[in-house]
């Protein structure tokens, strides 16, 4: 054993408003992690909250790990005004089943927002397995299209589209994905990652053609070790749990309206601490602005 | 029950230990057992339903000394038979007897790594206190001596004097111990190894170290800052210590024989992947495995409002499900987070509770409703999934099930409905998936449970294991028991 892992932050990266990428030092993570892990992440071991994150790239070599991340609760906002050379105090991975890999044929890869991010190392592994691939991007609007080039290197077709029309496609995510699969032949695998309503709605888009679909789901964890339970999910009527059985499940089975309801579960609570956060930088700024 | 405040039950202490001091000639048996028990100074009920410190004050030194001299000595010394870890009873009562609050707690060390955790959290009253001869003359197991309450306080004593010899190690092997895990049964296991000057390292999942000590029992039964002396003393005896280092994901397990250089692997990884139902509505929102809203409550330190940014659900009517120590712990942490109403839901009778004596006692004390030979049957939600009532069914005894216990008997057509606001779902724990899944050859049983032999070692060369993960759901003592078997036989085959 070489020693403690540091989880110091070698890059940072403000990709669009909310969206940044940062590559953490993390050598045991990044050598053993494979596509469709994720990690947990905590900023204050006393006080700080856990919050699982997915893995958009790794490099062994160099011993790191990438993530890419919105910021939209109160640990993610702190995470982004983190600097290179700052370290996280907990960073614990690689967690969740790995991506079944192999040569399926074609696989359609769709990734909503931040969700191209998990997708990428997926993409990547499914494309060194020898398929085709056709790979989905969608956002609500240019600025927020992210990894285009990495994904664009990886597909065999590459399909991108906007919800406000502003670049490619005017279009949701379902709308090629339907297209695809009405092709012949049909695509053999659809992977969809992305916000849980893109990913029930991509599920559905692909039913009625018997495309099986594969979704990764982000559920509120504390563990991420299968202690705790409450990143279950309902799966084809049993209770899963995303962390040890997951996170990839078959969307076909996934209840995701039950799904979305666990994620609302603590929204009021969140809401109140992250007024208090936006709060906190106001009162920060205004500081700053008068010293 | 009314509280008696700690300082009248120090007043009543002094006064007869006082006419005790003044004799000359030695106590009889009978004169021993004529001394009243002494009863735990606890913190008012009323003041501690709102706050998360300590609930038992634990005895002072007059208390410690005169429960002590309630020890008849019996020459066949049935208690040390109740005892997992076989710890020499009636000679630390003598020591504390005449006073010697540290010696008797060198004593309890020779056996016992823990005896501030096991002073607190050990069901004495199903162990050495249940074969106490003192306890048999007065027909009753409450009247047996506090065995526990005075392991306790020699064990506090000597932490808190600073006077805590730290072990002797031998000098150094070179051979290495990976111990998984940082709960009772691994810390027996480092220590025991690390005194045969083998080099331990400890991994941890989470971000802090002691297992369910930290996360699952919560702050008013067993604090925090005393766990964390226990892995302060590892850390000052060599131990190295990973937290956020999951064997299983950031590291195989063997991987650490094959390629990390151990010698040898103790897993310890406990009893984590809680059980569910299987009714419907388990998934709503509002409901909880016991283990996620302990966790949230005490590790994530989700009672610090305000400071915490881990949430919990703390108002309106709570029901836990089951009748254990979890359903103990999680129904009195709702109390402390101010919710209306706590109830308890059994489906038998409070005979048959598995839940130590005192939880149950402490738990009414504080307010807790129970509700026995009752089950929920089916969760309600409201239009937004949350969980807003439960059907319930009551229950009669029938004839005893292999568990000896009589067992529960649903009464056809008796459903009714109770509102409910947060559901916690207490009714144990199936062992860990993670090591087994990514271990090729480690056998487990059906339920996933480790198969190790008599020496504590697994189905693979050089793994051991022990706790929990061996037993199903135990108590502290009887991982300590185990971990210490499982470090002898680590130890034995270093020797070599």
């Amino acid at each position: 054993m070489e020693g403690r892992t540091v989880n110091t932050i070698l890059l940072r990266k403000q990709l669009s408003d909310d969206v940044y990428l940062m590559r953490i030092n993390a050598p045991h993570i990044a050598r053993e992690r494979l596509p469709g892990q994720f990690i947990i992440v905590q900023l204050d071991n006393e006080y700080g909250e856990r919050i699982p994150l997915t893995i958009a790239d790794a490099d062994p070599v160099e011993g790191s790990v990438t993530i890419i991340f919105q910021a939209v609760g109160k640990t993610t906002h702190n995470l982004a005004e983190k600097q290179v050379g700052d370290t996280i105090q907990s960073v614990l991975g690689p967690l969740g089943q790995p991506t079944h890999i192999e040569k399926f044929g074609t696989v359609v890869c769709v990734g909503g927002g931040i969700g191209v991010a998990p997708l990428h190392p997926i993409v990547k592994g499914m494309k060194a397995a020898g398929n085709r691939i056709i790979v989905i991007v969608g956002a609500r609007t240019r600025s927020l299209v992210i990894l285009e080039e990495e994904m664009r290197a990886l597909a065999d077709e590459f399909i991108v589209c906007t919800d406000d029309g502003s670049y490619g496609r005017k279009a949701l995510v379902t709308e090629p994905l339907k297209e695809v699969c009405g092709r012949v032949p049909k695509p053999n695998l659809a992977v969809a990652i992305g916000p849980p309503i893109m990913m029930k709605f991509c599920a559905e888009s692909t039913r009625p053609f018997g495309v099986p679909t594969m979704v990764s789901l982000n559920t509120i964890m504390i563990d991420g070790t299968g202690m705790c339970g409450g990143c279950r999910v309902t799966v084809g009527g049993q209770t899963k749990f995303v962390c040890v059985d997951g996170p990839e499940f078959d969307g076909h089975k996934v209840d995701f309206d039950n799904m979305m309801q666990r994620l609302k579960a603590y929204r009021k609570l969140e809401d109140h601490a992250h007024n208090q956060c936006h709060l906190d930088a106001e009162i920060r700024e205004k500081e700053r602005s008068r010293s | 029950m009314s509280h008696v405040t700690p300082e009248s039950l120090t007043e009543a202490a002094c006064k007869v230990l006082d006419t005790i001091q003044k004799r000359t000639t030695p106590l009889t048996p009978k004169e021993r057992l004529s001394i009243p028990a002494q009863e735990m100074p606890t913190q008012d009920p009323a003041v501690r339903r709102r706050n998360v410190k300590e609930v038992a004050l634990g005895y002072t030194p007059e208390q410690a000394q005169l429960e002590s001299l309630r020890c008849l000595q019996c020459k066949n010394a049935p208690c040390i038979q109740g005892c997992p870890v076989r710890i020499d009873i009636p000679g630390f009562l003598k020591a504390a007897a005449e006073g010697d609050f540290l010696g008797a707690c060198g004593i309890i060390k020779k056996n016992s790594l823990l005896p501030s955790v096991c002073g607190r959290v050990c069901p004495q009253e199903v162990q050495c206190q249940e074969n106490c001869t003192v306890g048999k003359a007065l027909k009753s197991v409450d009247k047996a001596v506090s065995i526990g309450r005075v392991e306790r306080y020699v064990a506090d004593l000597e932490r808190e004097s600073g006077k805590t010899q730290p072990p002797v190690i031998k000098p150094e092997t070179g051979k290495k111990v990976a111990v998984i895990g940082t709960g009772p049964a691994s810390i027996t296991v480092a220590a025991d190894v690390r005194r045969e000057g083998h080099k331990v390292v400890m991994f941890e999942a989470f971000h802090k170290p002691g297992g369910v000590l930290v996360y699952g029992i919560p702050e008013f039964r067993l604090p925090k800052s005393i766990v964390q002396a226990e892995i302060d003393a590892l850390t000052r005896m060599g131990v190295e210590l990973h937290t956020n280092f999951v064997i299983g994901r950031t590291r195989k397990l063997m991987a650490l024989l094959d390629e990390d250089g151990f010698d040898a692997v103790f897993i310890g990884t406990g009893a984590g992947l809680p059980k569910f139902m299987n009714m419907e509505g388990e998934n709503l929102v509002g409901v909880f495995s016991a283990n996620e809203y302990l966790t949230r409550a005490n590790l994530m330190k989700a009672y610090d409002f305000g400071k915490a940014d881990t949430p919990i659900y703390r108002t309106g009517k709570v029901a836990v499900l089951g009748g254990g120590n979890v359903a103990m712990d999680a129904a009195r942490t709702a109390v402390r987070l101010g919710a209306e109403e706590v109830h308890i839901i059994y489906r038998r009778t409070e005979v048959e509770m598995p839940a130590r004596v005192e939880e149950i006692a402490h738990a009414k004390e504080e307010g807790v409703i129970f509700h026995l030979l009752e089950n929920a049957k089916r969760l309600i939600g409201d239009e937004n999934g949350c969980v807003k009532a439960m059907e319930c069914l009551r229950y009669e005894l029938g004839e005893p099930d292999a568990s000896g216990r009589r067992r529960p008997v649903e009464i056809k057509g008796s459903e009714f409905i109770r509102d409910v606001g947060t559901v916690i779902i207490a009714i144990g724990n199936d062992s860990n998936p993670l090591i087994p899944r990514t271990t090729d050859g480690l056998k487990t049983t059906k339920w996933g449970n480790i198969i190790v032999d008599d020496n504590g070692k697994t189905s693979l060369d050089r793994i051991f294991a022990g706790g929990d993960i061996v037993l199903g759901a135990a108590t502290v003592i009887l991982a300590m028991g185990e971990g210490r078997r499982a470090a002898t036989s680590i130890n034995a085959l270093l020797e070599v």
